[in-house]
């Protein structure tokens, strides 16, 4: 079986932004697929701390104290970006101004319901951040996953087992193992990796899947 | 003749008393004004009710204030970011009380207190555990939540300009939650890097118009 590596998961899921689209990347996985927007896509990434035009770290000698990303690591301003305040950062994503949210997870459903702000440890205090602002708020949820965790558990479930961010709100969700769409029939799988047949995911998923008749290899190039 | 002025730190936190709500602004160390939380810490203030996006970051500022355990309670987002150990280490000893906020909605609540709303709904959160216990409404098939506004005692601020009004600039993503925390106090602090002369910045680029801020100090970063 050839998995998908992080970086190749967020390759993946770059490939689906379409041209002109105004993106939030959620903090930790996702940031990476700032790195893999297809050349000739102009791609708006929006930052919760007030930014539109994000762009990507900065080279060395180039880094600007006050400019940080959602993550709070040093980011850039593409030509066109702007600054604004958090009321209207939040005004942006809550209102349904974004065209996606792309957000990482600690669980999905088959309904799609997301589960990716505490689990629940008494001795780390929760935190939200705008992860369900932006869960309710931008027109499109897609997720990014390792399939399992480290233990073997799935993170595709019939139920979340963590609380809720928000329910029945993930379209698509991308893993190191698959392209999976939640859908009015359930969970649909559309994409696959290389050696592992479709018992063998289903194994790895809690949530009952289907698999699309016109299902692809998942394949991505090293990343 | 307006001058908002104040000659130092302690001239411009001064009046603030045990058991306020304060609004600290900043996301992360990004906007946070270190230099007026610390003349709180020097002022000997206590029982504190902070609202602030993060809980602090390394020693100075609210992380500073909450290891010498002058803050009740926090009202926050993501408590939990980079270098974030004095918060931690009071949460751990129960010496800190969390109210966790999704973020938009603690940027409303704030703008609510500002514009006078007396509350507001919102999709987010419904159906979580941070709704528990709060009024719901359904509107148009999906279910909202009734939020209320946060208002404060005072606000502290960090802006890159200001002139003698209190009209202020900021830079890049330092702006975040001080534009609105500006709105929601009654008295509102600002300390900036640089006192310009009353007409210099450019009124199509006012962010925070004077109206909201009632000192301000010059601390030369």
């Amino acid at each position: 079986m050839k998995q998908l590596s992080r970086r190749q998961i967020a390759w993946r899921a770059a490939q689906d932004i379409r041209d002109g689209a105004y993106v939030n990347l959620g903090i930790g996985l996702p940031t990476l697929v700032s790195d893999f927007i297809p050349k000739g896509r102009e791609v708006v990434l929006h930052s919760e701390n007030g930014i539109l035009g994000m762009g990507p770290a900065p080279e060395k000698g180039e880094e600007d104290p006050d400019l940080i990303n959602a993550g709070k690591g040093l980011t850039t301003l593409l030509p066109g970006g702007a600054f604004f305040h958090h009321n209207d950062a939040f005004l942006m994503i809550r209102g349904g101004h974004l065209d996606l949210a792309l957000l990482g997870a600690y669980e999905v459903s088959e309904e799609g319901d997301l589960a990716n702000w505490t689990v629940e440890d008494p001795n780390t205090p929760p935190g939200v951040g705008g992860a369900m602002d932006l869960a309710v708020g931008a027109r499109e949820i897609r997720v990014i996953l390792e399939h399992n965790t480290k233990e073997g558990a799935p993170r595709i479930r019939k139920r979340c087992h963590y609380p809720l961010t928000a329910a029945g709100v993930v379209k698509r969700i991308y893993t190191n193992l698959a392209v999976i769409d939640v859908t009015r029939d359930g969970l649909i799988t559309r994409e696959m990796v290389p050696g592992l047949d479709f018992a063998g995911l289903q194994e790895r998923t809690e949530a009952r899947l289907t698999l699309a008749n016109d299902w692809r290899v998942l394949e991505a190039p090293a990343a | 003749m307006i001058d908002k002025r104040v000659k130092d730190v302690a001239a411009a936190v001064a009046g603030i008393k045990d058991g306020a709500t304060l609004l600290f602004a900043g996301f992360g160390a990004v906007g946070e004004p270190v230099e007026l939380i610390q003349a709180l810490i020097d002022s000997g203030v206590r029982n504190l009710t902070v609202a602030c996006n993060n809980s602090g970051t390394g020693e100075v500022g609210l992380a500073k204030l909450i290891k010498e355990r002058r803050v009740r309670k926090i009202i926050c987002s993501f408590p939990r970011t980079s270098d974030s150990h004095c918060f931690e280490e009071a949460y751990a000893e129960g010496a800190i009380e969390l109210e966790l906020v999704p973020q938009g909605t603690l940027s409303e609540r704030m703008r609510a207190a500002g514009a006078g709303i007396g509350g507001f709904y919102t999709r987010t959160s419904a159906g979580t555990k941070l709704a528990r216990g709060k009024e719901t409404r359904v509107i148009d098939g999906k279910e909202y939540v009734l939020e209320s506004p946060l208002k404060a005692d005072a606000a502290l601020i960090k802006a890159l300009k200001a002139d003698r009004w209190g009209n202020l600039v900021y830079r890049k993503s330092a702006r975040n939650f001080n534009p609105v925390m500006a709105m929601a106090a009654d008295l509102v602090i600002a300390q900036v890097k640089e006192l310009v002369p009353l007409g210099s910045l450019d009124p199509e680029t006012i962010v925070t118009p004077s109206i909201f801020v009632d000192r301000i100090v010059e601390v030369g970063r």
